[in-house]
């Protein structure tokens, strides 16, 4: 499993000292980072769209910017295929329920992406309408600002994710 | 009352309450005569892929036949209402552009139209193109989601990759002009914020080059597709007389023959200058209203072409009274931000009134006169209204949002019972609701 | 048709009739309500048949307190007209006009969410935007706005119907 080859900038060998292992045809890591890698490559998310960011975050999944680059074209209607929520928009008191439960049927291990400011913060809508902060429902891993975040931002946060993921290193 | 702190875990939401009351739960087959009481009851939606957004559809069904459908709206109810009256004048328009975010230039049209009206005043007529002119590029972005997305429930996934792909060219010249891809702010009481930028222009002219034979595209792609014909022609009728009823207008009301169109019948902005047609079909079924959709991205083009001619006399782009219009000048500096580098010099060095001036007008804004109005314009879903109340104060008594897509999504129930389960997607694709326009 | 010439064919039949700002508003009771809006439809030369929103507005310490205001427009002509009701504080109840217009439905149903406004007649009024849980009528004037303040560096910024405006 070549992981350690790409990474090897994390445990400090140069990128010689890397050829020169890979030349044995031999990769020592440990199981937790193979794991991790092997996370990050793949995630599905869930089509969690509510209001404008739904659309921005569709842009990003269609030709221009393509998601299909990091394996995550493939948008999963149902909860339990997937292991990233991406809550695009705002969150009201109605929703937040229905957002919990399809935040529970996801299979761990799962992540958050909050994306632009409603989701994160209730934004502009602070009023009776709407949860001031998706955070306070479910745990969230990445916060995308903007209102709403272009779709590079959006690829901007999940490749931070992507980082988290990986280097995060813990099987859960 | 309950506030907007804690959200509501516990709100019960299965299929099973009982909000389908009064539903009959006699079935007589039709084969063998016999009563049935089993029916079952489906829960489609908040979180579907095919509904649009967070609609929900409580279907009860007899087989596959939909007996009765419940659409149960307002999970993305925003309050918005509520706060445009905490906000000035000039801050409504960021709340109200948000509502149906597939159109936020009617939005910010109608509202500001309204407000114009409240203060007696109009907007010089070189902003008046430039809202024409961007209404209708947004009325073709928003036709052009209804492609991609309408295509995608349908099973059409490469019309959702090429309707977004002409987004994309149409959100550039948005970015480029406004400054932002959706939610824009641009029009604002009295005009609209700032002029094309350089280049602006011949953008907007490669963007009509290159869109008619993408149109083309999608009429070769759908046209003879049988599936694409087998799964519209027919289905989700409305008959003329219901649709009035039910208050349903735009591309639906007009595919069942009635020629409505608010930028014939009652004109704003000068559209009674503009030479185009308003499209209409007598089928009265999804296939109408994707020819009427079709068509009427054409029409825009051919209203975008006449208004780029028009913007060739240079000319203010907001009203000069200082007591209603924007202060500030707006030019993109070499931080890339825009306030213009001598007005700054101006307020801050050279004019204590001018200082004085700008601080009451950003932080106050206009004063608007008592009085009431109601503003409707032709959405790319019908009728957007905007009933707005002053009561002579700095910021809105009160905003109501007419919007097209509450009222056109009424008609669902009449459109998919007695029909088959897979059309009501085909029938929802048809009317392109935005929930956003919806819960407000 | 100009405003002041459908204004004055209106006032011909009803008193309260205003004309301002381009647009014509028929005040009336709500007794005479159903009367009123199925004449307005029925008449050849009004022929108001399309009911375009129906929403109120709330007046508190006035009398009356709720005003609710239905939007017609008329197909054949191409003419709009408002109507408006007043309600009393203490009563808010006014017969519903689903029967004649069926896309009242909803509209009734928003205004009973978000006024409170009762709508007798009406076949299923229920909340359509806030949950069924839900306790108050959030756009009625007396209702706060909601909403959490803001810590900002050290700076607390109160929620924004506790700020002072200028």
């Amino acid at each position: 499993m070549p992981v350690e080859r790409f990474e090897g900038h994390l445990t400090g060998h140069t990128p010689e000292e890397v050829e020169e292992e890979v030349k044995k045809g031999v990769m020592l890591t440990t199981l937790d980072r193979a794991v991790s890698w092997a996370r990050k490559q793949s995630m599905w998310p869930a089509t969690f769209g509510l209001a404008c960011c739904a659309i921005e975050m569709m842009s990003a999944g269609a030709g221009r910017y393509d998601l299909s680059r990091w394996g995550m074209e493939l948008f999963r209607a149902s909860p339990r295929q997937a292991d990233l929520m991406i809550v695009a928009g705002r969150v009201s008191q109605k929703m937040a329920p229905v957002l919990r439960r399809v935040y529970d049927q996801m299979v761990e291990p799962k992540w958050v992406v909050s994306m632009g400011v409603c989701a994160s913060a209730g934004g502009m809508f602070t009023n009776y309408a709407i949860v001031q902060g998706v955070d306070t429902i479910v745990p969230v891993d990445i916060y995308v600002p903007g209102c709403p975040p272009k779709p590079e931002m959006l690829m901007f946060g999940i490749l931070k994710l992507h980082e988290k993921v990986r280097t995060t290193g813990t099987i859960r | 009352m309950a506030t907007g702190q804690e959200p509501r875990i516990g709100h019960e939401m299965g299929a099973a309450r009982d909000e389908l009351r009064g539903v009959p739960h006699q079935i007589r087959d039709h084969v063998t005569g016999e009563v049935r009481r089993e029916t079952m009851i489906i829960n489609m939606g908040p979180q579907h892929p095919s509904t649009h957004g967070v609609l929900r559809l409580l279907l009860e069904l007899d087989g596959e036949t939909v007996i009765r459908c419940k659409p149960i709206v307002g999970y993305l109810h925003t309050g918005i209402e509520k706060n445009t009256e905490y906000r000035t004048w000039v801050q409504g328009v960021a709340y109200v552009t948000r509502a149906d975010y597939l159109s936020p230039f009617f939005n910010e049209l109608a509202y500001c139209l309204a407000v114009e009206r409240l203060l007696g005043i109009e907007a010089p007529p070189r902003a008046q193109v430039l809202r024409v002119l961007l209404c209708e590029l947004n009325r073709i972005a928003s036709h052009l989601v209804w492609v991609a997305t309408g295509g995608m429930e349908l099973g059409a996934v490469s019309l959702m990759l090429y309707g977004f792909r002409e987004r994309e060219l149409i959100l550039d010249i948005f970015e480029a002009v406004t400054g932002l891809r959706m939610n824009h702010s641009y029009i604002r009481p009295g005009g609209v914020i700032m002029d094309l930028p350089p280049g602006g222009t011949r953008m907007i002219a490669k963007f009509l080059d290159t869109m008619p034979a993408r149109i083309d595209d999608y009429e070769r792609l759908l046209n003879k597709n049988p599936i694409w014909v087998e799964r519209n022609v027919g289905v989700g009728k409305l008959s003329a007389e219901d649709a009035l009823a039910l208050g349903v207008t735009g591309p639906i009301l007009r595919s069942a023959g009635v020629p409505i169109d608010l930028r014939k019948d009652e004109p704003y902005s000068g559209y009674e200058t503009y030479d185009f047609d308003v499209p209409v079909r007598t089928e009265a079924d999804a296939y109408a209203r994707y020819v009427i959709r079709i068509a009427e991205m054409r029409e825009s083009l051919k209203i975008v072409e006449q208004a780029l001619e028009r913007l060739t006399e240079p000319g203010p782009v907001m009203v000069e009274d200082p007591k209603v219009g924007w202060p500030v000048k707006l030019s993109v500096g070499p931080d890339g931000i825009g306030n213009d580098e001598g007005y700054l010099r101006h307020i801050m060095e050279e004019s204590m009134e001018a200082l004085i001036h700008h601080f009451k007008m950003v932080t106050q804004g206009v004063r608007v006169p008592e009085g009431e109005v109601y503003q409707a314009v032709e959405s790319p879903r019908g009728e957007l209204g905007m009933y707005v109340v002053s009561a002579n104060e700095h910021r809105p008594y009160r905003v109501h949002i007419r919007d097209p897509s509450f009222a056109n999504l009424q008609a669902v129930p009449t459109m998919v019972e007695g029909g088959l389960i897979a059309d009501a997607i085909a029938v929802i694709a048809s009317l392109d609701p935005v929930l956003g326009g919806v819960d407000r | 048709m100009k405003p002041a010439e459908l204004g004055a064919r209106i006032g011909d039949h009803f008193p309260d009739v205003l004309v301002a700002r381009g647009e014509v508003t028929l005040l009336i009771g709500r007794g005479e309500l159903i009367d009123v809006l199925v004449r307005l439809r029925d008449q050849p030369d009004l022929s108001f048949g399309f009911l375009s929103s129906v929403t109120a507005t709330d007046h508190p310490g006035k009398d009356p307190r709720f005003w609710v205001v239905y939007e017609l427009r008329s197909v054949a002509h191409a003419h709009r007209l408002r109507v408006k009701v007043g309600l009393p504080a203490d009563d808010p109840h006014v017969p519903s006009v689903t029967p004649l217009f069926p896309t009242a439905d909803w509209h009734e149903r928003e205004t009973w969410d978000l006024f409170g406004i009762v709508f007798d007649g009406h076949p299923d009024l229920d909340r359509i935007l806030l949950p069924d849980d839900w306790e108050g009528h959030p756009l009625r004037k007396d209702e706060e706005l909601g909403g959490v303040g803001t810590q900002y560096h050290g700076a607390f910024i109160p929620p924004v119907d506790e700020r002072t405006m200028p």
